[in-house]
């Protein structure tokens, strides 16, 4: 048999979580280079297997099964296909860059990175799972260090923040299960046998109605991780509490959980259902998009633009997803990750603000370019990325997104709203997003020097790692597109022609 | 050399990196390795436009290559590609031209600058992304090019970050650009979903059978807001005068020379979208015209020298545009050409009178000939050059703009066009006379500024005397059989309207002879008996405030509102569902335990039996 690549991306992490727990509390340089070096095999692994993927087989590769309950078709089954292998790699380059960011920390080191590597085990096992109920059980396993995590490191309401997201994503994920059980039940009736293969489900034709219900569960269960408006609110104040690795998974890995489930366990099996919820999808995700990048204009913690922007930003990969079209996808999953890549790098850059200066408040900041100028740097080019400027990956990902939606030709209302026109409101986006992200830069980091942050110190060391990893992603990607949307296009391709294969229906609208 | 026309933004595209993480500490290597990748880019656009000239690659017949960037199988394919014709040729050289002698400039001027090696870094980025715009073979590459040189302007307008008005001004800039090129991504996605392409000769074969004109039209409106942005045409002139919180070198290059007239490039290189719309046509050749004359009228009573050229500037870019409305590229390519040589002078000239005084209202100069007296004559020749006194640069150019309004019938433009020429040559000399001649003034001491940024002017000032002599309607086989739309065509003089232009040219340097050739309380009197006039120049049509008023009442109030609601109503309603449950919690303390996993496991058992119960008949069918 063929290396195990991908349990070995995902052991990696549960391996240095048990050496971790092996180290005495006081060893704390130790602890973080174990967590480093555990979360740096698993970004060599996930960098090999991204290249390795074959594009000329397509289809999901790096296969491993272990029969695990037979009697109801559980198996341990893993591998990556174009859509889940670009995540697989964000998760493996953000905790890598998260480890680092959490250099300084110093309050209860050790459970902190166990926690941290047991979140991340978690986001990894449900990318590569293949078996709907591992799928679901590792979601879970990533939830639940997240309550722990901010609860305890956290800052600003911590605890009421914690309880929160916690309280949202389980409910979430409750509709979630409702609909997976009923997915699995009347799959088991229609085979004749029990299973939980994704693949296998997705063969199975499942009657109109049933795909209109079991996909609005799943829109709601994985909406909420995204997250869809109005079911939004557990993320700004979550990521605001979080210390700052967390932050950097929570919004650059989480969320894209949300909406990598809502196309592997919705558009992907109920292509009928998401046609139908695709244009609720389609005028939620507008909301998303400008209510969420208004909303950040007037924020004064750094943390809540961040927060709010990535309300703003996730609206773009609904979009993606409500165009069902190649494009839109492609410009989905790509965004996804250049989000993801994107936001990991706006905490960390504002944790070390924070952890230097104590406060994230904009007000008190100005001219910080003057003491932090490679921070400074980091923050523009974050920036940047945000408001879609070419040779950043978040703009190609974003001009397909448009594109697919552009020329998705469809009217909703009965006929009266062009879905041309949701995409024009969506793209007028990008005018609010420089607003606001250069109204931030300005007033953090120019203007006249101020003699009270004197004292901070630029980033430099390990602080720099992340910095300096993520950009290089970013910029990678933006250049080189096809590295990237070659792969993805391979995952998408066989999803649209099923999406295109179920006949047509009308939408809820 | 054409084959290898790729390499020449490859240059300064290197150069970037390599200043901005290796030469940094090294200051003169900075300058050094910035230098030599321009050079070599207009060594290479040299040999460039004369292989044009000699193989005979006309518009017509232009060279193209491309590799496939970006391409998803029969959906979508993005191309990297080179598109060679004269006009590319052209504007090659004037960019590596312009910014080269910029670049050698900026030694001087940026000379102790503690920024020194990233304005290198930054201006070579520029550079860069500004000749990737020109080489541009499809719409998608323009935008992405177009984009970067935006950046470019911002990073460089907010070069000075200390002070809170470049901040401001470089934010200005991005966004109102932004707002523009939010219309430009419209158009050219419109032209997509109809033709299917971005390529450039592709949508000019395609586009003149296609029959649609309502939907054309729309595209190319939404593309011409993306010129009206880039080059700062009414109404969203507002960034470029605040852009001049930049280092001078900057707003010569970059304002004045090259970035701003891309608006007007990519009107030349969709030309053929715009000249099947008449109405489209007539829509951009009256807000080029309306431009022209709107910010003339701004120019002549503002005291800024910087500013009084911003508004030359917009002015002489709504001359360009107006040129390309009323069907004539030629005539708009040759005074985009012309003017980025006299502008870049004016600009260098007022960035070495700024270097020597650190002053930069024309009213606190005076007599600075005595003293600076090549900057001062090259300033003049610019002058004299945008001003349209023959047989200067500008002159050639502006008369066949002129000319060509008159001769298509577009009488009320001409009338326009002719009245801007007064205005121009009228506000120039204003600044002449009250700056440069005169006495001095007490407490300036004004020295000459190094070779390094006298050179620069000397060549800029040859150029601005003989350009336009390449396109004068005296010249058989000249630029408007070189550069043009359609078929190439050789246009007759018209004495009478350039015996009219010089007239009014001279007439406006008359004019500001007698109000400011010696001192003389006429022009207070002037302001003070039509204040009302007076006061609406000079506070620029108070249009700044009223985008100030919709940005700050209208924008933000709303985004408050926006947070109130999302902080109070949507987070109300489900905190209220919080609170029904503890409330309920309350009375049932019993089953309050206020632990997390239990409130898990009754949420999971809970769920388990609805799924079960739900599935029931289906349930039945798989034990049976």
């Amino acid at each position: 048999m063929n290396f195990p690549i991908l349990t070995a991306i995902m052991l990696a992490p549960v391996a240095g979580l048990l050496l971790i727990l092996l180290i005495p509390e006081r060893e704390q340089l130790t602890i973080k280079i174990t967590a480093a070096a555990a979360t740096f095999v698993s970004l060599v692994l996930a960098v090999l297997a991204y290249v390795q993927y074959d594009h000329a087989r397509g289809g999901l590769q790096f296969l491993q099964d272990i029969s695990w309950v037979p009697g109801f078709g559980i198996n341990y089954s893993v591998g990556v296909d174009g859509i889940s292998m670009p995540l697989v790699l964000l998760t493996a380059i953000v905790i890598f860059t998260g480890v680092f960011a959490s250099w300084d920390m110093t309050q209860r080191v050790k459970e902190f990175f166990i926690f941290l590597l047991m979140l991340v085990t978690g986001v990894f096992g449900v990318f590569i799972s293949r078996d709907l109920f591992f799928f679901y059980l590792f979601f879970e396993v990533a939830v639940i260090p997240m309550y722990l995590l901010i609860g305890i490191w956290g800052s600003t309401r911590k605890e009421y923040a914690a309880m929160k997201l916690t309280l949202y994503l389980l409910v979430g994920s409750a509709f979630a299960l409702i609909g997976i059980i009923a997915l699995f039940l009347y799959a088991s009736q229609q085979l004749g046998y029990a299973t939980f293969d994704i693949q296998t489900l997705a063969t199975v034709k499942y009657d109109l109605g049933f795909q209109k219900f079991v996909f609005f569960l799943m829109l709601i269960g994985f909406g909420v991780l995204v997250p869809i408006w109005p079911l939004h609110l557990w993320s700004p104040d979550g990521h605001v509490a979080a210390p700052t690795a967390v932050s950097m998974l929570h919004a650059g890995v989480l969320m894209k959980l949300g909406a990598y489930g809502l196309i592997r366990a919705g558009v992907f099996l109920f292509p009928e259902g998401a046609k139908f919820w695709a244009p609720l999808i389609a005028v939620l995700c507008i909301v998303n998009v400008v209510y969420g990048a208004m909303i950040a204009m007037v924020q004064r913690d750094l943390k809540f633009v961040i927060g709010y922007s990535s309300v703003s930003h996730m609206g773009y990969v609904l979009l993606g997803i409500a165009s069902l079209n190649i494009l839109g996808l492609d410009g989905a999953v790509s965004q996804m990750f250049a989000h993801g890549i994107m936001t990991a790098l706006f905490f960390a850059l504002v944790g070390n603000i924070y952890h230097k200066a104590h406060t994230r408040e904009i007000a008190s900041f100005g001219g910080l370019a003057h003491q932090m100028p490679r921070v400074a740097a980091g923050f523009l080019i974050g920036g940047l990325a945000s408001l879609g400027l070419p040779g950043l990956n978040n703009f190609v990902a974003e001009f397909l997104i448009f594109m697919g939606s552009f020329t998705r030709d469809q009217a909703l209302f009965g006929g009266i709203l062009p879905f041309r026109i949701l995409s024009i409101l969506a793209i007028s986006g990008i005018v609010i997003t420089a607003t606001y992200i250069l109204r931030v830069v300005m007033k953090t980091f120019f203007g006249p020097r101020k003699p009270e942050w004197d004292h901070l110190e630029d980033a430099r060391g390990v602080e720099m790692v992340p910095v300096v990893v993520l950009i290089a992603t970013l910029l990678l990607f933006g250049l080189l597109p096809s590295l990237q949307i070659d792969m993805i296009n391979n995952g998408i391709t066989p999803l649209v022609a099923k999406v295109e294969a179920a006949k047509a229906i009308g939408g809820i609208f | 050399m054409i084959n290898h026309a790729w390499l020449i933004p490859v240059f300064p595209a290197l150069a970037f990196p390599i200043i901005i993480f290796l030469t940094r500490r090294v200051r003169p290597l900075s300058a050094l390795v910035g230098i030599a990748a321009i050079g070599a880019s207009f060594v290479m656009a040299v040999g460039v436009l004369r292989e044009v000239l000699l193989n005979g690659v006309t518009m017509a017949h232009p060279v193209e290559y491309a590799s496939t960037w970006l391409g998803i199988p029969g959906l979508l394919k993005i191309e990297a590609g080179v598109l060679i014709d004269p006009l590319a040729a052209v504007m090659l050289l004037v960019v590596t031209l312009v910014a080269l002698l910029v670049e050698i400039y900026s030694v001087g001027y940026m000379h102790g600058d503690p920024g020194f090696s990233t304005f290198f870094g930054y201006l070579s980025l520029f550079s860069a992304s500004m000749l990737g715009l020109v080489l541009a073979n499809n719409y998608f590459m323009i935008f992405f090019f177009w984009e970067l040189v935006g950046l470019c302007s911002y990073l460089l307008i907010g070069f000075y970050y200390h002070k809170q008005s470049a901040a401001r001004a470089g934010l200005k800039a991005f966004v109102t650009n932004r707002v523009a090129d939010f219309g430009f991504m419209l158009g050219f996605f419109f032209l997509f979903a109809i033709f299917g392409t971005f390529n450039f000769r592709e949508l000019a074969a395609a586009i003149p059978s296609y029959q649609n004109t309502g939907f054309l039209a729309l595209a190319a409106a939404l593309v011409f807001i993306g010129p009206i942005g880039k080059s700062a045409q009414f109404p969203l002139h507002v960034w470029l005068p605040d852009a001049m919180e930049g280092p001078t070198p900057v707003s010569a290059l970059i304002h004045a020379a090259t970035m701003v007239a891309a608006g007007v490039y990519l009107l030349a290189r969709a030309f053929v979208l715009f000249a099947s719309l008449p109405g489209i046509m007539l829509l951009v050749a009256y807000v080029g015209g309306f431009t022209a004359l709107f910010a003339a009228t701004i120019a002549i009573t503002q005291r800024d020298i910087k500013r009084i050229l911003a508004y030359s500037t917009i002015s002489q870019l709504g001359y360009m545009v107006m040129a390309m409305g009323i069907g004539s590229m030629t005539a708009g390519m040759f005074h985009l050409m012309t003017h980025a040589f006299f502008k870049a002078l004016l600009f260098l000239g007022a960035g070495s009178v700024i270097h020597a005084l650190e002053e930069q209202d024309i009213f606190r100069m005076g007599g600075l000939y005595k003293d600076m007296k090549v900057t001062v004559s090259t300033f003049v020749i610019a002058a004299l050059a945008l001003a349209g006194v023959p047989p200067l640069a500008g002159f050639w150019s502006k008369d066949e703009i002129l000319a060509g309004a008159f001769d298509h019938g577009f009488t009320g433009l001409y009338i326009i066009g002719t009245l801007v020429a007064f205005l121009t040559a009228f506000y120039m000399f204003r600044l002449i006379f009250v700056a440069f001649f005169g006495d001095r003034r007490a407490g300036l001491h004004a020295h000459e500024s190094p070779l390094t940024m006298t050179v620069p002017l000397v060549i800029l000032a040859v150029l601005s005397v003989v350009s336009g002599f390449v396109g004068a309607p005296f010249v058989s086989h000249g630029f408007s059989s070189f550069v043009y739309y359609g078929e190439p065509h050789h246009i007759e003089p018209n004495y009478g309207v350039m015996l009219l232009s010089t007239i009014v040219a001279l007439a406006g340097i008359g004019l500001a002879w007698l109000l400011y050739g010696r001192p003389s309380d006429v022009p207070a009197r002037l302001a003070e008996r039509y204040r009302s006039i007076y006061k609406l120049l000079v506070n620029k049509y108070y249009i700044d405030e009223v985008y100030l008023w919709l940005f700050h009442r209208v924008g933000l109030g709303l985004a408050e509102a926006f947070n109130w609601h999302d902080r109070h109503v949507v987070d109300g309603v489900f905190d209220g569902v919080g609170d029904v449950t503890r409330l309920s919690g309350h009375k049932l303390r019993l089953l309050q335990t206020g632990n997390l996993q239990t409130y898990a496991l009754v949420i999971f058992t809970a769920v388990v039996i609805i799924a079960l119960w739900m599935a029931a008949p289906v349930l039945g069918g798989v034990i049976q």
